[in-house]
């Protein structure tokens, strides 16, 4: 669990984050969402270390990080695993050295039981045959996998996503949203994901903060954002008129006036409903 | 920065690894580009000089000496540091650069790795060991292209050069040069890392602090040269 109280920070004149306060809770994918400048990747830094807040505290299971000194928060990062926005893999490396790398650095394990632990975490993310390519000739969605392979495979309690689906199509995005969402529950993982993505929203937002200008605006989870009366949030989740109807789509499915086969012909009779 | 690179190294082995990769791009990458710059130094030396030695007073031997002393003193130290701060510092800053501005750096940070320690300190010690190598290497390589050149174009004999290069040596020089490719070492390492490690931007600004650092090195390499020249040679 990652709880973050009254977190301010600001860049000279420009206030990025005003007192935010949260609990980002253990073997859940917890959301952090928000239009782009409202703060969330800011926060994501600030959890991380990244960025130092200006005021207020975050606390990893209990324990404060920032009163941490430095061979403390060395070796509470030893449990932190952190997916980039690019990968940011190791252009210079393989695949296999790239996932390697954090054992190399601090397992005692030998070459032996590193490869094979390589592989496992490789195979885990289904990118079995991969591990002599380099960074510049994968896809998108292979270096978001090798990512996580890196990111998991000193078994963190901790994982951080920056925007896991940007640049994706929404085929891989999926693939990418339960890949995250599995690794999470079997690894009993406290997940922190920020994300634009409204499919991942709605299928692994299990614990969702809204940001709006630097300020927490709404808490909840999937089920919750569909039946929110806030403002800002609807603006922001249900922009276009397709997602607006997926939202009266869901409500219905809610109130169980359709089924979850999503039966059209049961939708169009009881279209006349949604309206009311 | 400095200050920030000394600290307890996480993995000893993988520190090591990192110092020996650097040493093999900085000392044997530059191998080649040293060579060739060395030999045609001491060639263009050797037939500058006899053009300037005019008077028949003057032994021809001198030619020998004085291409010595110059490329002991000044070509071989200055002149190879100057061309490696634009090969090495342009690649150290491009390369930082290029992580920071990826996030790899950061990927690093999160792993609980001391970043200026673990990609910037190897750099430095790599060049202090394999540069001074380079410049003892470009010495004698300077020395035999004069000799090639005042031999091949009939300026003097070789045994007439080498009998030059024996007369009024002084070890000193040496030690001197040696001083000063150490200094040079550090200087074209550590400014090109500072300008790499805190880039801000694109690929844009990656461009503009790799020739930043190239110009900044260069001119306090030319400038610690003058100093080292004022401190050591001067009595």
């Amino acid at each position: 669990m990652i709880e973050f109280i009254n977190i301010g920070k600001q860049f000279g004149e420009n206030k990025v984050l005003t007192d935010v306060s949260d609990v980002m809770q253990t073997g859940k994918c917890n959301l952090i969402i928000g239009t782009s400048g409202s703060g969330k990747t800011v926060l994501q830094k600030c959890l991380v270390g990244l960025f130092e807040p200006d005021r207020g505290e975050i606390f990893y299971d209990g324990i404060s990080f920032t009163e941490m000194n430095n061979q403390s928060r060395k070796e509470l990062r030893q449990q932190i695993g952190m997916l980039f926005q690019g990968s940011a893999l190791f252009d210079s490396l393989t695949v296999e050295q790239n996932v390697m790398f954090p054992l190399e650095m601090f397992s005692k394990m030998t070459n032996e039981e590193r490869k094979k632990r390589v592989n496992e975490v490789l195979a885990r993310v289904n990118l079995e045959n991969a591990n002599n390519k380099f960074p510049s000739e994968l896809s998108g969605g292979m270096k978001k996998r090798v990512g996580i392979a890196r990111a998991i495979v000193l078994n963190p309690k901790y994982l951080f996503c920056d925007e896991p689906n940007s640049g994706l199509d929404p085929q891989t995005s999926l693939v990418i949203d339960k890949l995250i969402y599995d690794i999470t529950k079997e690894f009993n993982m406290t997940t922190v994901i920020n994300t634009h993505d409204m499919n991942s929203v709605m299928e692994i937002g299990e614990n969702i903060l809204y940001m709006y200008q630097g300020k927490k605006e709404w808490t909840g989870n999937n089920d919750e954002i569909i039946f929110s009366k806030n403002e800002r949030l609807n603006e922001f989740i249900f922009a276009s008129k397709f997602l607006q109807d997926a939202k009266d789509m869901r409500m219905l499915e809610a109130k169980g006036i359709i089924s979850d086969d999503r039966d059209m012909e049961e939708i169009l009779k009881n279209g006349d409903k949604l309206s009311n | 920065m400095l200050k920030g690179m000394f600290t307890r190294p996480e993995n000893t082995k993988m520190y090591w690894k990192e110092f020996m990769r650097q040493c093999v791009d900085i000392g044997i990458g530059s191998l080649g580009i040293v060579s060739i710059i060395s030999v045609f130094i001491g060639a263009v030396s050797a037939v500058q000089t006899s053009y300037q030695l005019v008077s028949p007073i003057i032994p021809v031997e001198t030619i020998a000496l004085i291409v010595r002393d110059t490329v002991i003193l000044e070509f071989s130290p200055t002149l190879v540091c100057i061309v490696l701060a634009g090969v090495i510092g342009s690649k150290i800053a491009s390369e930082l650069g290029n992580m920071r501005v990826s996030e790899q750096i950061d990927a690093l940070e999160i792993m609980g790795i001391n970043t200026k320690a673990y990609l910037i300190l190897p750099k430095i010690a790599a060049a202090m060991l394999t540069i001074p190598l380079l410049v003892i290497i470009s010495m004698v390589l300077g020395i035999w292209g004069g000799r090639l050149a005042g031999v091949a174009s009939g300026i003097i004999t070789a045994s007439e050069y080498d009998r030059g290069l024996l007369t009024n040596f002084i070890p000193y020089n040496v030690t001197f040069a040696l001083i000063k490719s150490y200094t040079f070492a550090f200087i074209i390492t550590s400014i090109p890392s500072y300008y790499g490690y805190y880039v801000k931007g694109g690929a844009l600004e990656i461009g503009r602090s790799s020739t930043k650092s190239v110009v900044v090195s260069c001119i306090m390499l030319l400038f610690a040269d003058y100093v080292l020249t004022q401190l050591l040679l001067t009595h």
